[in-house]
């Protein structure tokens, strides 16, 4: 569905006003990413996870320096067919709450997003009807503006105009954080029935744990480099059968397993050391 | 010690937050509070670092009342750093708004030294969360209330976090109220912990 092939992305930083350095935010990354899955893509922060979003959407900065290529459906996808793909078949649930236009009334804009993939405006506002029903956005969040929906309805809103777009490809980014469990539990339960749909969904979070139950592969990234890509299942027990020291570390760390790094200055070095290999 | 006893708070008249809530964190004790959203976990957090005044009740620390101006006993760490920074400050100003860690705690805690020339937006939510935690070490503290302080961390930098946390607060015996909804985490850190709901507090263990 979609490939990245040796991906590779440079961001200028200012070290002071007249100089400019420039930092490796992507190293080399190489992905694929198949229909029907959910495809987790977790770590710290900083760690890139959203510059990879952007860098498949065609969303990045106009500075940035991007080398390697993206495939998708077999075809090299470019920053004219990104443009031309974005909302229509490429969909992106960002994850700043700011992205709804403020002005709007929830219905109309989920309309909008129906409307933006080609569809007549008629049918375009009866796919909104559905899937803000489906979303259980009841009548007094289809007729609110974007400051009087709660954090999790927002999501929804959001999450129900990427369903609209029939986009095949979903890029979630951070769709869980600020909710609580319950909301946390339907906007994953959503993007779990966009994969059984048969499309692409890429969930991009630090949150390993509730991203587990929902993925069916999980990349694990830091400072920018792919680390691991691991079946879901793998993250079980002790975590034995990831490969990665990092990965590893990751799962022993949540307050449910271990909540301790082993030998922690140990593991330590061996992240930096594995790091130094990659 | 610090100590709430029959807390009650509401927002509008009618609406009850909370119904006479009573409550005691001692020094080196470490208290565990969950609930759903909108319980007002954080509500409680507040009156106890007096950000707000309950309409009913009073808390006392060692007896007196809390003071009311100049450092306060009882710091307040909330969920998003960005907001509780001023972003027209250099990292290293924020951190030494109250007083001057050295460079060991700053590398507990995971703080770089290159950080400290750079504003707070060049820095992710992460980072700029162990600054803040940092900064509210002063000295003169004794008890902190970390509101949801490790929601947006992934679990290495969470643990660290708490660790760190963790130790410094068993050199100096300050208690921690920790607001979180994440039951797993609160078991790990917090030998008594109390639920929220509907204005009431129900004390919880282990299932």
């Amino acid at each position: 569905m979609l490939t990245i092939d040796q991906l590779s992305l440079q961001l200028p930083v200012y070290a002071s006003w007249w100089k400019r350095e420039w930092t490796t935010c992507l190293d080399k990354l190489s992905l694929h990413f198949s229909a029907g899955e959910v495809h987790a893509v977790v770590g710290a922060s900083g760690a890139g996870k959203s510059l990879l979003a952007y860098a498949m959407m065609g969303l990045l900065p106009t500075p940035a320096r991007l080398n390697g290529q993206l495939y998708y459906q077999g075809s090299p996808l470019d920053r004219p067919r990104q443009r031309q793909l974005r909302g229509r078949e490429l969909a992106l649930i960002p994850q700043s709450l700011n992205a709804l236009d403020p002005l709007v009334r929830t219905q109309r804009q989920v309309a909008w997003a129906a409307q933006r993939s080609g569809q007549p405006s008629k049918s375009a506002r009866h796919a909104a009807q559905l899937a803000l029903d489906h979303y259980q956005l009841d009548a007094r969040a289809q007729q609110a503006y974007a400051h009087e929906l709660s954090g999790g309805m927002a999501r929804r809103v959001l999450t129900a105009m990427a369903h609209v777009s029939q986009a095949q490809l979903v890029i979630a980014d951070e769709p869980s954080v600020g909710l609580d469990p319950h909301q946390r539990q339907r906007v994953l339960a959503a993007l779990r029935e966009l994969a059984d749909q048969g499309k692409t969904v890429i969930l991009i979070t630090h949150d390993l744990r509730h991203a587990l139950p929902i993925a069916d592969r999980v990349t694990i990234m830091r400072h920018g480099k792919q680390v691991e890509t691991a079946a879901a299942s793998a993250f079980q027990g002790n975590g034995d059968s990831l490969t990665a020291v990092y990965s590893q570390a990751l799962w022993q760390a949540l307050p449910d397993n271990s909540f301790s790094i082993r030998g922690t200055r140990k593991a330590q070095q061996d992240i930096q050391k594995e790091a130094n290999v990659a | 010690m610090l100590e709430a006893r029959e807390l009650s708070f509401q927002f509008s008249p009618g609406v009850s937050l909370l119904q006479a809530v009573s409550l005691t964190l001692s020094a080196g004790q470490w208290v565990g509070l969950s609930g759903d959203s909108g319980a007002g976990k954080s509500t409680l957090g507040k009156l106890l670092a007096g950000y707000v005044t309950p309409q009913a009740g009073h808390i006392s620390l060692d007896g007196e009342a809390l003071p009311s101006r100049g450092l306060q006993p009882v710091q307040w760490l909330p969920q998003s750093p960005e907001l509780a920074v001023n972003p027209r400050w250099r990292v290293g100003k924020i951190l030494r708004e109250a007083w001057a860690p050295s460079n060991a705690q700053c590398q507990a805690f995971g703080i770089q030294p290159g950080w400290l020339s750079r504003f707070p937006h060049a820095l992710s939510g992460g980072e700029l969360q162990r600054v803040c935690v940092l900064r509210a070490l002063a000295p003169g503290v004794r008890f902190l209330i970390a509101d949801e302080i490790s929601t947006m961390l992934d679990p290495i930098t969470q643990l660290e976090l708490w660790q760190a946390l963790k130790q410094e607060a068993e050199k100096r015996q300050l208690g921690v109220l920790v607001i979180s909804h994440d039951t797993a985490l609160l078991e790990r850190l917090c030998p008594q912990r109390y639920h929220l709901h509907d204005g009431q507090l129900t004390s919880w263990s282990a299932e």
